[in-house]
């Protein structure tokens, strides 16, 4: 029986887990996928907004705030690298200024520190590649940005390590409630008992709600699509570089990536069902707004291009409360962005005030917070390299050539918490395959040491869970 | 360990291994071969099918057996082989950074360096296909150590972007372990591929190649279940209306292939925009002397065999330079013209004996054409051809004679039907 | 009579070759940049031939490089991969090893990669 039950491994689950091994409670958390964060969260801009995008007084104004203040801490703990570069919302009219000076007033409404309005000199001091049509800018010098699915892993990670328990492949398909305890059951007939449950399940989390017995959750679906670039060009920008908002929304930006990459995107399409297929359509109106924005982008260095799905609520705001039809129903839904910059101020809300009201929180002495980094061994110098490799050869051998990932470091996501049962989970957690040839070289044998590592035969190893075999049999 | 040799060859693969050798034969013992696979060869292992070797032993090898004429040259001479060890990063200087499981990380100092790492293949990513991500998705080279390598069938029915020799190869491989190929399809008006290739891997099995034609949408969730695939018009844009639907599990890509230059990148050479490899002299010394490239890292090969002839011009040089040191440069610029893509070498050092033999490829596919070396107005060669096309890696011989004349950039250009 | 239309796969240049064909023998051959190419197109009249490569299973799990000799009947192209498919072969190989003798005709099925088995 546990006290707690997380439905839903992306951030916003991810986060409250952890948060919740701080304390003396038995959680546990349900992913219907082969692995975490396989939602929102993994394809997002991974952006740590500033905060001045919210509508004062809402819930994302709140802890978009909370949230930009407590990331730069929160990511250091987990090993996952933040980098503060800074947004730029950049003017191409006298009237986007305008819009500009607002923005900035709404956000020192919301206590965003740290704004200016840049001229256009001063804007293109900043960043080299701007257009020449870009009159000004809003410089905030707290946005930041981080890598999505490396502080989800990282959390959910480290919420094992001090206890948790994380199922994997669990689609719910029913929740009962008898007396106090809610048992939840998966698509295979497995199930789990818990006194309270936590609803974060993205675009699922209407259904969740629903099974538990609240029908009031509705939940939207909004699809981006975005480019990546090359490492290679990765200092074509050093800002996140928003357009000036208009009702239609914030558009896309251009922007580095915390591993260095340069990402494209997103565009903003209603769907009737979730679907994450990138378009032609789509792909060139990033690229035409990109063109807008700057100068010759190179787009020459393109890696990959994908999208993700959003999922939004009806109240336009994040619904972060017990349900009102079903006690011991915590709903965390609708956390579209400023989502990812929140997680770590939602979680901390989450156990300590709703969950704090049902259970007296005691805290757990044991709990140890820090995570050692990941793909952490390129950074190194060769004398720390060579301590390693003396210990473990694996570490010796380089598996993923473009971006420089040893053996070592691929065996320890298959080994570690929590742990990589296929393909793009070891290339989440450790970037091989992320890079230019994406995987090309690398794929085959990864493969392999994943067979190895879970004794099973290579033709069942998965890009990313059921269905999704490498191969499809041997060749003799 | 040792530290210090007069030559470090980057990549034991058909350029490194004649580089090797030919530095050896021209005097030089002290010689390292790094190698990231576990044995040497490299793509070649993979590349079971027949037909290389027929300019240079006149007779038709699979992969493997002419990697293994150079391999036994290279046994034969004794020379020092690492196999499992993936160079880090290169200096200027020539210190070489290496990894492996035995020795860690460690840097070598050398006197001279031979570039031979060779190319990898365009990722579906990089074309910005639209439609899912599922799996199935390979490039052909991937698919191709998944088949001959592994043992592995990547699927069973396929369909392939790209008309390049490696995917035409795949799409017989395929087919002779079972698969069905339904279609390959090419963006271009004409295959980027050899001749025979159609003949041989797609006439033969009686897949359609659509020229004119690309992938417009990838379907499925998991493993792929069907593509989209649509006529394109003159500017390579879809037309609509022309789409036509295949099931399948899996496509291939054979997209083109990119010198793998992050080393040299790395090392502070300004690459060639053109050729995406590193700009060199006909010695296939780079601009940082004592640095030199050959093979697929320099200019992308539709032939092993020439591979091996540029790879021996840049052990042998390597050699030279090793032994007697930088010599005074006499400097003459090579460009491309009208219709003509790219041409290496980029420089001529006028004081470097001998005739020069330049590499190049042309813009698009022309019949009785002549291919013209000019220096200013003056023109220095020319060659008539009956067709040439992108995908076939030309070249014209300039004598020491010829290039006494040259006083300035010398310009290599087509001219149309004349 | 009939006049083919073939591409040379003889070597990489790829003549376009034509055939005048009567009563199926080969009567005049026009495109050929050499000998070999006239040999090619009058073989492919008459009955087209090709080096078949492939791969065999060793006994250890890993994969051998294999080729026929001489070229094989076009025709017999996927019941010779059936017999290949189900070949072990023992170990250590060199290349040019006999894998199977007389795979069909007076053709032999060579290896084409050393390996040692260990």
């Amino acid at each position: 029986m546990f006290d707690v039950i997380v439905i839903g491994g992306g951030v916003i689950g991810g986060t409250i887990l952890r948060e919740l091994t701080k304390y003396k409670l038995n959680v546990c958390l349900l992913e219907k996928e082969n692995d975490v964060c396989m939602g929102q969260s993994k394809a997002n801009s991974g952006i740590v907004h500033a905060g001045f995008d919210a509508v004062p007084g809402t819930l994302k104004a709140k802890f978009n705030v909370l949230g930009n203040r407590m990331m730069p801490a929160y990511a250091e703990e987990l090993g996952v690298k933040f980098v503060n570069n800074g947004s730029l919302v950049v003017a191409f009219s006298d009237k986007e200024m305008q819009t500009l000076q607002a923005l900035k007033e709404r956000g020192e409404a919301n206590g965003v520190t740290d704004m200016e309005i840049l001229s256009q000199a001063e804007l293109r001091e900043l960043e080299k590649n701007i257009s020449d049509e870009a009159v000004g800018a809003l410089h905030a010098k707290t946005g930041g940005i981080v890598c999505p699915y490396g502080l989800t892993i990282a959390a959910i990670g480290n919420a094992m390590d001090n206890g948790a328990k994380l199922y994997t492949d669990f689609e719910v398909v029913s929740i009962e409630k008898n007396g106090e305890v809610f048992s939840v059951r998966s698509a295979y007939g497995e199930e789990v008992k818990g006194k309270l449950i936590i609803d974060c399940a993205g675009q699922g989390s209407g259904k969740i709600a629903e099974l538990a017995g609240d029908d009031t959750v509705k939940i939207g679906a909004r699809k981006g699509e975005y480019i990546l670039l090359d490492r290679e060009s990765g200092d074509f920008v050093s800002h996140t570089l928003f357009f000036t908002p208009t009702e239609k929304g914030k558009g896309i930006l251009v922007t580095p990536t915390a591993d260095g990459n340069i990402l494209l995107g997103p565009t903003s399409e209603e769907q009737a069902t979730p679907c994450t297929d990138t378009t032609a359509q789509g792909l060139a109106f990033v690229i035409e707004k990109v063109r807008k924005m700057s100068k010759n982008p190179p787009l020459y260095n393109t890696i990959t291009s994908f999208a993700g799905v959003r999922a939004y609520s009806d109240r336009h705001d994040f619904i972060i409360e017990e349900s009102k039809k079903v006690e011991g129903l915590i709903l965390c839904v609708g956390i579209e962005s400023p989502g990812l910059t929140s997680a770590p101020a939602i979680a901390k809300f989450v156990v300590e005030e709703l969950v704090g009201n049902k259970f007296v929180l005691e805290k757990n002495e044991a709990f140890h917070g820090r995570r050692e980094a990941e793909y952490f061994f390129k950074h190194l110098s060769i004398e720390e390299k060579n301590k390693i490799i003396q210990k473990d050869p694996s570490y010796g051998k380089i598996v993923c050539r473009c971006e420089q990932i040893t053996e070592g470091e691929i065996l320890r996501a298959i080994r570690e918490n929590p742990p990589a049962k296929n393909i793009d989970a070891v290339k989440r957690r450790t970037r091989s395959g992320m890079g230019r040839c994406q995987g090309g070289f690398c794929q085959p044998f990864v493969a392999e040491l994943i067979a190895r590592e879970n004794g099973i035969a290579l033709e069942e190893v998965t890009k990313n869970g059921k269905g999704s075999n490498l191969v499809t049999g041997v060749s003799k | 360990m040792k530290m210090n040799y007069d030559l470090v060859i980057v990549g034991g693969g058909p350029a490194g291994l004649a580089a090797a050798i030919a530095a050896y034969d021209e005097g030089i013992r002290d010689i390292l071969i790094l190698e990231r696979e576990n044995k040497l060869g490299g793509i070649l292992n993979q590349c079971i099918h027949n037909g290389f070797g027929l300019t240079r032993f006149k007779e038709s090898l699979s992969g493997p057996e002419y990697a293994a004429r150079f391999v036994d040259g290279v046994l034969a001479r004794n020379i020092q082989v690492m196999t499992e060890t993936t160079v880090l990063s290169l200096t200027k200087d020539k210190k070489v950074t290496a990894i492996n499981t035995q020795n860690g990380v460690f840097v070598l100092q050398a006197k001279a360096v031979v570039l031979a790492m060779g190319c990898r293949e365009r990722s579906r990513g990089a074309l910005n296909v639209a439609g899912s991500r599922p799996a199935g998705i390979y490039s052909a080279g991937t698919a191709q150590k998944y088949v001959n390598i592994k043992g592995y069938m990547p699927g069973k029915s396929v369909v392939i972007l790209g008309s390049g020799d490696i995917g035409l190869i795949m799409a017989r491989r395929m087919t002779l372990e079972g698969a069905k190929v339904h279609a390959v399809c090419e963006i271009m008006p004409y295959s980027s591929g050899l001749k025979r290739n159609i003949a041989q891997c797609l006439d033969d099995f009686d897949i359609p190649l659509y020229l004119n034609h690309t992938i417009t949408k990838i379907e499925g969730e998991k493993r792929v279940t069907g593509v989209v695939i649509s006529k394109v018009d003159e500017n390579k844009k879809p037309i609509p209306g022309t789409e036509v639907h295949f099931d399948c599990d899996t496509v291939l890509f054979s997209v083109g292939l990119i010198p793998e230059n992050e080393l040299t990148k790395g090392a502070g050479l300004e690459l060639s925009p053109r050729t995406r490899g590193a700009v060199v002299y006909q010695s296939r010394e780079t601009e940082v002397e004592g640095i030199f490239a050959c093979g697929n890292v320099l200019q992308v090969h539709d032939l092993v065999d020439f591979v091996s002839e540029e790879a021996e011009l840049a052990g042998r040089y390597a050699a030279n330079y090793i032994l007697y040191g930088k010599t005074e440069r006499d400097e003459v610029r090579v460009s491309n013209g009208k219709n003509v893509s790219y041409v290496v070498p980029q420089i001529i050092d006028k004081n470097i004996q001998g005739n020069v033999k330049l590499f190049f490829r042309v813009t698009n596919t022309f019949r009785d054409c002549t291919i013209i070396a000019k220096c200013g107005e003056q023109v220095l060669l020319q060659k008539k051809k009956k067709i040439v096309v992108p995908g076939e890696m030309e070249s014209m011989l300039l004598t020491e004679a010829k290039l006494a004349e040259a006083n300035g950039e010398i310009q290599i250009e087509l001219e149309e039907k004349i | 009579m009939s006049v083919r239309s073939l591409t040379c796969i003889e070597c990489p240049i790829g003549c376009s070759i034509e055939v005048t064909v009567e009563n199926g023998e080969p009567v005049s051959v026009t495109g050929n940049a050499c000998p070999r190419g006239k040999l090619y197109a009058e073989n492919e009249v008459i009955c087209p031939r090709r080096v078949l490569t492939s791969t065999v299973r060793a006994e250890n799990g890993e994969l051998i490089p294999v080729k026929t000799d001489k070229p094989i009947k076009k025709d017999e192209t996927f019941d010779l991969m059936k017999k290949i498919n189900r070949v072990v072969c023992k170990l250590p190989v060199k290349i040019g090893d006999i894998i199977v003798e007389n795979i069909t005709e007076d053709i032999n099925l060579i290896a084409t990669g050393n390996a040692e088995g260990v």
